[in-house]
């Protein structure tokens, strides 16, 4: 049987982190909470389901549909910026980047 | 800080490289990857967008089947297994050149899953590389950073992005850790990645032109010595020439030497090649692969590409570049030196196209090799974009076969062509080139030449045939370059033999 897994108080901040949520105690308490409640109920499906069901990436037996290589109408470049909170030479404008991905 | 590097015969002598490399092919279909926006390189900003390109709420990806069918040619051209049943993931981060804030890739389901590419070296002997995968996903917009002395991030103010290129189509080859090349490990990751190029292109699955990005390498390298475990690596990140590919491994392996040597610590971390300073420089620690946060994706069901239809585009794959090498140079009988310098000035199209016109090969390597090679270097340009055309070069050859042209005027037509005169028929009847061969003309010219040059004669009649040449040049300089040399070498002969 799988180890049931843990989530630590580090591990949320982390993942707070990396979705950009600042996280209160209260907030990383609940979701502790709660992310092991959830982490509890897949170990079970897993003890469930046994050698013999194959494993599956999707429950859902359908196949993706492919279109063909065809355009269509692009938005117009106003419209592409209309959501943008501001933009400069028909661009948007981001703020300064920290750190190349 | 200067970094310290050791010199790279003691670094490869001393330590063994171990290397990767994450090859990105963006794929010349008409439109994006998830959605039908219209790819085009140039075009206006953000002009080339739907809403799912900009990861609007409530917009839906759709794949793209043409895209798929790319990839499973690379695939197939890589000796991949190619899976039946594959998966998009996204693949989470924050950065303002992805609008959904997470990268649709694929992650444990590639269409394309382990295979091998044998590279030819420049000596001939051939290095196989093993492929770990060749997965499909989306690229990232652009980001143009404004403010900074340079345009580089450091110091910037704000950042400009266009998006234009989120959502276009990539392959990304990944190859397994290659061992074993030692010093050679530049050579073979550029013989690599050219190859990857020269493939693509002849699959016409991409452009393949780096200076306009589209293709791209991150390059992974550590060092250890023999017997012992594999050393901690570092990633330089979005390299994108084959230059910079062997120059950043050469660097690296110099860099992560001496810091081994002084008893230091290779840190795992992405770095970037400055050509500038024709040095990587550090970047930050990387990331965590789990921070990722890859999953499936849940707007997209899995893609199915059935055996019959991979069977299908087996049958639609071109010859591979290196098979088409092989066999060109034996039907053109080119010696291995004169093969790899048509490969490597790009010539091997247009010589083949000018045989396919009507010239012989040795004649048309002599025209794009020789005179139009060197006008291209000192334009700085390709030999595509020069205005001769292979039709023009089997023109010339046809007039130097018929002895219309001799090699001079031949030279002088070509420079004609090169510089917008015209089609080589024109040049020759602007300028009135003409051989002028066994007409009178020629032969008072060689009567002028020998009664000019008493000496000369003596030294022919005696049978030093020498000075020929000098006679022989005086005669073109009288014929203004249109004698035939033979034809005067021949009246000459007869003269000195009376």
């Amino acid at each position: 049987m799988d180890v049931m897994p843990t989530f630590t108080r580090e591990e949320i901040e982390h993942l707070g982190d990396l979705a950009r949520i600042a996280l209160t105690d209260e907030e990383i308490e609940r979701l502790k909470g709660e992310l092991n409640v959830i982490a509890e109920s897949i170990t079970k499906v897993q003890e469930v389901a046994g050698d013999d069901v194959p494993a599956t990436a999707n429950p859902i037996p359908l196949e993706a549909y492919l279109r063909p290589d065809e355009a269509e109408e692009p938005l117009t470049q106003a419209e592409a910026l209309a959501g943008a909170p501001a933009t400069e030479a028909g661009m948007f404008v981001a703020p300064r980047i920290l750190g190349e991905e | 800080m200067a970094e310290q590097l050791m010199k790279y015969a003691d670094a490869v002598a001393k330590y063994e490289p171990v290397f990767g490399l994450e090859t990105h092919v963006e794929l010349s279909t008409n439109t994006k990857l998830f959605c039908p926006a219209h790819i085009e390189f140039g075009g206006q900003p953000n002009s080339q967008l739907t809403p799912v390109s900009l990861g609007l709420p409530g917009s839906l990806p759709v794949v793209n089947k043409t895209a798929i069918d790319y990839a499973v040619k690379l695939g197939l051209a890589l000796h991949c297994d190619i899976a039946e049943w594959s998966q998009f993931a996204r693949k989470n981060y924050f950065y303002p050149d992805m609008p959904r804030d997470y990268q649709i890739s694929q992650y444990d389901k590639p269409l394309n899953g382990e295979g091998y590419l044998d590279v030819e070296l420049d000596d001939g002997s051939v290095f196989r590389v093993d492929i770990e995968r060749a997965h499909v996903e989306d690229d990232a917009g652009k980001n143009t950073h404004v403010g900074g002395s340079d345009g580089r991030i450091e110091g910037a103010d704000h950042s400009l992005v266009d998006y234009n290129r989120a959502g276009v189509p990539l392959i990304e080859i990944v190859t397994k850790p290659i061992e074993g090349a030692g010093e050679r490990t530049p050579e073979v990751a550029g013989a690599y990645v050219r190859a990857i190029r020269d493939i693509v292109r002849a699959l016409g699955i991409s452009h393949a032109r780096m200076e306009q990005g589209n293709m791209r390498a991150d390059v992974n390298v550590s060092l250890h010595k023999k017997g012992e475990p594999l050393g901690t690596r570092s990633e330089t990140k979005n390299v994108n020439t084959f230059k910079g590919i062997e120059k950043t491994l050469t660097y690296e392996i110099r860099r992560q030497a001496a810091l081994l040597e002084a008893g230091g610590e290779v840190l795992q971390e992405t770095r970037h090649w400055d050509e500038s300073k024709q040095a990587t420089a550090g970047g930050r620690v990387k990331s965590d692969a789990n921070d990722y946060r890859y999953f499936p994706d849940p707007d997209l069901v899995m893609v199915h590409v059935t055996r019959e239809h991979i069977e299908e585009l087996s049958k639609q794959m071109p010859e591979m570049p290196r098979e088409r090498r092989a066999r060109l140079k034996q039907e053109w009988g080119f010696t291995d030196l004169q093969m790899r310098d048509a490969v490597n000035a790009d010539a091997l199209d247009l010589i083949q196209e000018s045989v396919e016109a009507g010239s012989s090969p040795a004649g048309a390597r002599k025209w794009w090799m020789g005179e139009i090679s060197r006008e291209a270097n000192e334009r700085g340009v390709s030999l595509q974009e020069l205005p001769i055309t292979p039709q023009d070069v089997a023109d010339m050859e046809a007039l130097i076969e018929s002895g219309k042209l001799n090699d001079k005027l031949a030279k002088q037509t070509v420079s004609g062509v090169l510089a917008g005169e015209g089609k080589p028929a024109e040049v020759v009847a602007k300028h009135g080139y003409q051989v002028v061969s066994d007409d009178g003309a020629l032969e008072s010219a060689v009567d002028e030449a020998l009664k000019a040059n008493p000496d000369i004669v003596a030294k022919l009649k005696s049978g030093n045939m020498k000075p020929m040449g000098a006679i022989i040049g005086a005669v073109m300089r009288a014929t203004k370059g249109q004698a035939d040399a033979k034809a005067v070498s021949k009246i000459v002969m007869q003269r000195v033999a009376k």
